[in-house]
């Protein structure tokens, strides 16, 4: 599933790096990290406003990030506290009334409470994780262009070998391994899914290294890392959050599948936590749509929302592939 | 031949180096391996006689050599949990596994393709406009939660297909093959097949219909159209052909991956694959069973990625004169 964290529009690595030029060209050349940044924070701001599909995603993520931020708030009971009846009777298996927004669960718990807080884990384990990922394949993708020869070569076959290990399995023999947190989930996903940024950002880096301006900066004696990181490094940076935006829908997919087999933490809700509840306690075969609907759908809008994202910048900045 | 020969030892090689990470990992792993073989009554005696019997009395290193050499021999192993040699235990999931992501990957290329290309045809107009953001949506909803939906609706709300399993309680068959040709075995088949295809018709679509479009702006199909040729003849006949080599190299990467990513719709059918299996395995402790059935999913994995590679290596000519060189 996880192997193909590709941009949606899916051009070839070359294509995109070529794509980037010509708006790199156009751009005014001032020197100087802070000009740099200035270039990829105006890149950032200018794409929603021309792209629909950017527009949406940032949308979607603003609301789950302030349902996030608000759950103490929003949230009517404690998430995994077990509800009882004035009767002492459990209050199992309820459809959705005013009182609890999504019925309760079959061991009596209320769904919209759990709901809202599982957009908290879902964000965190989200987040952490494609940072960690992009993070290491934007290094790795710089280290690799720049210096290439041996170090390329090194780095590139353990990108391979990092591709040709299994990856849900192994985020599960690992939670296994290290015991069921989500720091492990992360940590899975870290140590796999860096390749596919690392090769896109090497290539965009080779491409980079012979232009002029690296040059003139070469000339002027800057050392190979104040080269590498104050003059290569910013033009790489829209790259790396195109791929940030999906890595973070694949992190969420992949915490809420690991949870879903029952690899995930027990005392932690997340949207995969409430599914493997409702399929263990037959919500199925009672037709509790009101159960696991919702989680299942707000996985979609997260995930994509990184996909949306993602698109709409590839549509701006690498406009090639709009077509 | 010599780019071949390199990514075939490679190939070897990245198995190799799995193999070996897993057999420590498995070897670390808290807890008793023998776990599964004590009881109350199992004496110290007979606990030492298990652990010389299993080898766990040896050096990590020794242990390390007897699996690399059985490994070869392509003996995984037994089974803690089914006491049966765990390559006989895989080797009856495996056919479960290809046969559902063959059939799952076929039906979702085969849609992807067509709509792809539809979709790239019919550039900026209203179906676009829905169609993509719909394919975003599929790939980004979970396997298992498309699973479960499909699950409710068909099977317990309609009654239409069974819920879970390959083939119905009771029924024998002579052989292999008649099982898996049974109406039964197909009734089962359907629900995970479908959602499997959901979810991967995605990627051939989106990568279908921007390979259209960049062929659709060359000359060659410029040229096309000054001789007169009519829209359909141009699309299927000489755009189509043309935007199908990547994704032809997708459907091998895809086999590849989508065997690893099974292992949630093989759990949600309860479907007897190699998934499953894995995930059964390690929650029971299970470790050689566990070992040995990610070692198969690793070798489909890596064969499947040499396989694509290869394809794109005799199908682009420019990748191959840059390989020579």
């Amino acid at each position: 599933m996880p192997q193909a964290i590709e941009p949606m529009g899916t051009a070839s690595t070359d294509q995109t790096a070529a794509a980037l030029l010509p708006h790199l060209a156009t751009a005014p050349r001032r020197s100087g990290l802070i000009a740099m940044l200035g270039r990829a924070g105006n890149a950032f701001w200018r794409v929603p406003r021309e792209s629909n599909y950017a527009k949406v995603g940032l949308i979607i993520y603003l609301i789950f990030a302030l349902t996030a931020i608000f759950a103490d708030q929003l949230v009517h009971y404690e998430p995994l506290e077990i509800l009882f009846a004035d009767n002492y009777q459990l209050r199992r298996n309820l459809p959705p009334t005013t009182d609890h927004w999504l019925g309760t669960s079959y061991s009596g718990r209320d769904i919209y409470s759990q709901l809202v807080m599982g957009t908290r884990s879902a964000l965190a384990v989200g987040l952490t994780a494609a940072i960690c990922v992009v993070a290491i394949g934007t290094l790795v993708g710089l280290v690799a262009g720049y210096f290439g020869g041996w170090i390329d070569n090194l780095l590139m076959r353990l990108a391979d070998i990092a591709l040709g290990i299994p990856f849900l399995p192994f985020v599960i023999v690992l939670a296994s391994f290290m015991g069921a947190a989500q720091s492990n989930v992360v940590l899975g996903i870290a140590l796999l899914l860096w390749p596919n940024s690392a090769r896109v950002i090497r290539s965009q880096v080779m491409s980079l290294r012979e232009r002029a301006f690296i040059e003139a900066a070469r000339v002027t004696g800057a050392g190979k890392w104040r080269i590498l990181f104050v003059h290569i490094a910013p033009n790489v940076l829209a790259l790396s959050f195109l791929y940030t935006s999906v890595a973070v829908g694949w992190a969420i997919l992949t915490e809420a599948s690991v949870s879903f087999l029952g690899f995930g933490p027990s005392d932690t809700v997340s949207w995969g936590y409430m599914l493997q509840d409702a399929y263990a306690s037959q919500a199925l075969g009672r037709g509790q749509y009101n159960w696991f609907i919702p989680p299942g759908l707000c996985i979609v809008f997260v995930v994509m929302a990184g996909f949306f994202i993602s698109r709409g910048y590839e549509e701006v900045l690498f406009p090639k592939l709009k077509g | 031949m010599k780019y071949v020969m390199s990514r075939l030892l490679y190939a070897i090689l990245v198995l190799w180096i799995v193999g070996t990470i897993l057999f420590f990992m498995f070897r670390l792993m808290p807890g008793s391996p023998l776990a599964a073989f004590i009881d109350q009554t199992t004496t110290l005696e007979q606990q030492q006689a298990l652990i010389a019997r299993f080898g766990l009395d040896k050096s990590l290193f020794q242990q390390y050599t007897i699996f690399l050499q059985n490994a070869l021999q392509g003996d995984l192993g037994q089974s803690f949990f089914h006491r049966r040699p765990v390559t006989e235990v895989v080797m009856e999931a495996l056919p479960n596994t290809v046969i559902l992501t063959l059939s799952g990957l076929v039906v979702a290329y085969i849609f992807g393709v067509l709509a792809g290309a539809y979709l790239a045809w019919r550039r900026g107009s209203t179906v676009e406009g829905i169609g993509i953001p719909l394919a975003l949506a599929t790939r980004a909803a979970p396997e298992f939660w498309l699973g479960m939906v499909m699950l409710a609706f068909f099977s317990f709300y309609l009654g239409w297909f069974p819920a879970g399993g390959a083939n119905s309680v009771g029924l024998e068959y002579d052989s292999e093959w008649t099982r898996i040709f049974s109406v039964d075995y197909l009734h089962h088949l359907t629900l995970p097949v479908l959602t499997l295809a959901i979810y991967l018709q995605g990627l051939p679509l989106l990568l279908m219909r921007s390979n259209m479009i960049e062929i659709l702006q060359e000359e060659f199909i410029t040229m096309s159209k000054m001789k007169g040729l009519g829209s359909r003849t141009i699309v299927l006949n000489h755009a189509a052909r043309n935007a199908m080599l990547p994704v032809a190299t997708a459907f091998a990467l895809g086999i590849g991956s989508a065997i690893g990513g099974n292992v949630v719709v093989e759990t949600i059918f309860s479907w007897p694959g190699i998934g499953r299996l894995l995930v059964n395995a390690v929650s029971a402790s299970d470790y050689p069973l566990a070992q040995g059935a990610f070692m198969i999913i690793t070798a489909v994995l890596v064969a499947m990625n040499f396989v694509a590679d290869m394809t794109y290596h005799l199908l682009d000519p420019r990748i191959r004169h840059a390989a020579s060189n």
